[in-house]
């Protein structure tokens, strides 16, 4: 054998076996974190599946449990999440549009919104909730506790979220775009709102689904602003009083069973549901990002 | 710097400045506009001046980018900014229609005059100006959007009247695009290729209507193919418009410009680098007969 051809030769079994063990680690990691996900949403899927019917969304909850449904629970949260969509989209867009394009980040004003927003991203729910409950339900507003109120609240909880990712949706509009817009005479507005938004609404509607899907399953605000536990009816405006998904799963699982009462065929039911949602959500964001992502 | 031979033109020009105000150079306040060495004032007669440049120096930041910057730029001309890598010219282009404005650190003094008024002063809006002097860049830029809606744009946002599929089946044409694209005007610009992109960038420029266009290195990301056909539209667009070009492609400026100035690198005590232009004159003066050896060693690459 050469000097040349043994230079190339494999590695040498202790560099191999390092590689390799590396290799196996990080895989194991991964392993671990779908496991333990997937072993929840099998244990959920063999208390719920059986309950999971039609019935089971169109009836409302009941003491007997055997007819007790999701259905109230279910309009509360599309309508929760409506108001907290009007409010997010416009409020976290304009935001976002006004950091990226129109702040001198030079500035320390602007600087200290941008760190408040970053934190504020990281606030704990609950505080969110106590927010609401002190400006919205009560206080200032008071709204009592209504969809509106807990829209709003919802709405503030992510807006953090929504404006970080339409600023890198709008930020990842090339500067040359803009200057192309501007060198043909257009103001700074037209170049914003005929090439800048266009190129990015798909990756900030991505942005608004995924804050959606984190505001969908929020319990901790909505219990504290005073949401219902037990509601046998739709909402039929923001004024009225709602409950929603996660409460009402929260409700059933400290509900005590008995022989004739079993609660946990319902909360596990209501979290199936709750996740398919979710995943409906996600799969749409993931759709829009493929379709309609511009590749510069 | 000083250390070449004074040539005939400088001396005459020293012993006029001040007393003659060469054709077309004027100033708002009526002072003389500082001469340049190495510009010999007699030779730039063009028959009527677009841009009238007096000791322009634009800067970002404390220390100057561009300085002493002092020429005309004609009407119907192709004129070319040629030179070194971080000389300025692309700074300059970008400040004769205000494109600077877009970076808040820049700065831009001494006068830049167009058809006379100053385009710094305050009652000067800046989309006006980039309504009349258009602009191509370096990279095709398109927008995202179809090859119709690309050149639409412009006439749109500006509310030009006539029927929008004549404007842009004219701006086509006269970018010698039309037949190339005339029956997938609906589909997305970015599947043109790279130069036909850039042909549509002129387009897009030329149905606004302005009366200038700078271009800043239109051809450094085209195949020579594509780069021809540019440069005969050039040609054929300085009936009807005057242009500015950047070129790193000394052929090029030698190929399709009427005047040419030549930008250098210059350091400073603290090793700070400024552009300057060193001759501004006829093509063809600099290419064959330029009077700075530092032009000279440029244009015939000994440099550079």
């Amino acid at each position: 054998m050469s000097a040349h051809s043994q230079a190339i030769a494999r590695a040498s079994g202790s560099r191999r076996a390092k590689d390799f063990a590396f290799r196996l680690g990080m895989f194991l990691c991964l392993g671990l974190a779908i496991g333990l996900l997937g072993l929840l949403l099998v244990d959920v899927a063999r208390d719920g599946a059986g309950r999971l019917t039609w019935d089971f969304v169109t009836s409302f909850t009941s003491i007997d449990t055997d007819q007790a449904g999701i259905q109230a629970a279910l309009w509360g949260t599309i309508w929760l999440m409506g108001v907290c969509a009007v409010f997010i989209v416009p409020v976290g867009v304009a935001t976002a549009i006004y950091l990226e394009e129109y702040a001198d980040d030079t500035k320390w004003w602007n600087r200290l919104i941008e760190v408040n927003i970053q934190n504020l991203a990281a606030v704990p729910s609950i505080v969110y909730g106590i927010l609401g409950l002190a400006f919205l339900v009560r206080g200032p507003l008071s709204l009592g506790p209504v969809i509106l109120a807990g829209g709003l609240t919802l709405g503030l909880l992510v807006l953090p979220v929504v404006i970080i990712s339409a600023r890198e949706a709008i930020r990842a509009v090339p500067p040359s775009i803009r200057e192309g817009s501007m060198a043909l005479g257009a103001t700074q507005w037209q170049t914003i709102r005929r090439q800048v938004l266009p190129a990015a609404i798909p990756g900030i509607a991505t942005g608004v689904i995924l804050s959606l899907a984190r505001a969908i399953g929020e319990t901790a605000p909505l219990i504290v602003i005073g949401a219902a536990t037990v509601v046998a009816f739709n909402p039929t405006s923001v004024n009225d009083a709602f409950t929603a998904m996660p409460i009402q799963i929260f409700d059933w699982i400290t509900r005590p069973s008995n022989d004739t009462n079993n609660y946990a065929p319902l909360a596990a039911a209501g979290i199936l549901l709750l996740m398919i949602l979710l995943l409906l959500m996600n799969s749409v964001a993931i759709w829009l990002r493929n379709r309609y992502e511009q590749k510069w | 710097m000083r250390d070449q031979p004074v040539t005939e033109h400088q001396d005459r020009q020293e012993e006029t400045a001040g007393l003659r105000r060469p054709l077309g150079v004027r100033s708002g306040d009526g002072s003389p506009v500082p001469a340049v060495e190495g510009v010999p004032q007699e030779r730039r007669k063009p028959r009527e001046a677009i841009f009238e440049l007096g000791d322009v120096q634009v800067s970002y930041g404390p220390k100057p980018a561009v300085r002493g910057v002092t020429f005309e730029i004609g009407k119907n001309e192709i004129t070319a900014l040629i030179g070194p890598s971080g000389c300025g010219k692309s700074t300059l282009i970008r400040c004769l229609n205000r494109m600077n404005d877009l970076i808040p650190t820049a700065k831009v003094e001494g006068q830049v005059l167009y058809h006379g008024q100053n385009l710094y002063a305050k009652e000067v809006d800046a989309v006006e100006v980039r309504k009349r002097i258009g602009m191509v860049f370096q990279k095709p830029n398109p927008f995202p959007k179809s090859i119709f809606d690309n050149i639409a744009f412009g006439p749109r946002v500006l509310g030009m009247k006539g029927s929008m599929d004549e404007i842009v089946e004219r701006a086509l044409t006269h970018a010698a695009l039309w037949d190339e694209v005339k029956d997938r005007l609906k589909t997305n610009a970015f599947g043109m290729s790279g130069g036909q992109q850039q042909r549509l960038c002129i387009a897009r420029c030329l149905a606004v209507e302005p009366d200038v266009i700078l271009m800043d290195e239109p051809c450094s990301a085209l195949d020579p193919i594509s780069t021809g056909k540019i440069e005969d539209l050039m040609m054929d667009l300085k009936r009807e418009y005057s242009i500015v070009i950047v070129t790193h492609n000394m052929q090029q400026a030698a190929r399709v410009s009427d005047k040419t100035a030549f930008f250098t690198v210059e350091l400073d005590d603290e090793e700070h680098r400024s552009g300057r232009v060193i001759e501004f004159d006829d093509t063809d003066k600099i290419f064959t007969n330029p009077s700075d050896s530092r032009t000279e060693a440029y244009v015939t690459g000994k440099v550079g």
